[in-house]
């Protein structure tokens, strides 16, 4: 996994304190507004996310970057790539 | 084998609406085709503007409803409904009436939410379920 700081995000979500399936709903919509090459980084306090973010990154073909766990809350990084 | 997720929506409290509601929108975020089936209750609870109101939960665990529902405001939980309209708007979601409830209840797809797509009978629904990967009775 990369290092957070080695990676240009173009937008981020604040999707702290949404609920499962927030958080990934975002991402979804976060992604198809962004042009194709663009980072995403959705922050969530859902634990869900953790599995569903990632498994939804792969399923849909994108690049994912990682999780980053901060304080409370967790940052979900990917690229999109098509 | 279609990858297709069918949903009978049976009941029409709160509690269950969210389950069905929350299932259909990972399935339909995971790239599955989803469609529901509304029938009985379930068809009752998306007459226009009731689930602005509905506030009723299972009987088994009725004591908890008022709880629920106080918690789900305090922390800005979507309902149901708009759990449905964001699956729609990530995936392929069919909502489809039971004609034999319509029947039942004199109603009209006009008296529904306009999230529901058509009137279809049991029939057709099954034929659509037998070619999908799995169906849940909510």
């Amino acid at each position: 996994m990369p290092d957070l700081k080695e990676i240009m995000i173009d937008k981020e979500i604040d999707a702290r304190g949404s609920f499962c399936p927030g958080p990934l709903m975002e991402l979804i919509r976060g992604m198809k507004a962004l042009p194709v090459g663009g980072v995403l980084a959705v922050l969530s306090s859902d634990p869900g996310s953790a599995k569903d973010i990632p498994a939804w990154v792969q399923k849909a073909k994108h690049d994912y970057l990682g999780t980053f766990p901060e304080q409370g809350y967790t940052r979900f990084v990917a690229r999109k790539t098509h | 084998m279609e990858d297709r997720m069918s949903i009978i929506v049976f009941s029409g409290t709160v509690d269950k609406l969210m389950a069905a509601s929350i299932l259909a929108t990972g399935g339909a975020a995971m790239g599955l085709e989803v469609e529901l089936f509304l029938t009985t209750w379930g068809l009752e609870a998306f007459r226009k503007d009731h689930y602005k109101t509905n506030t009723k939960v299972s009987s088994d665990f009725e004591e908890y409803g008022q709880v629920m529902m106080e918690q789900m405001t305090a922390k800005k939980v979507p309902s149901w409904m708009e759990n449905l309209r964001d699956a729609k708007e990530v995936g392929d979601v069919k909502i489809y009436a039971c004609s034999m409830t319509m029947e039942l209840f004199d109603m009209r797809l006009s008296d529904l939410e306009p999230i529901v797509d058509e009137v279809t009978g049991v029939a057709t629904f099954v034929e659509r379920a037998k070619e999908g990967r799995f169906t849940l009775f909510i």
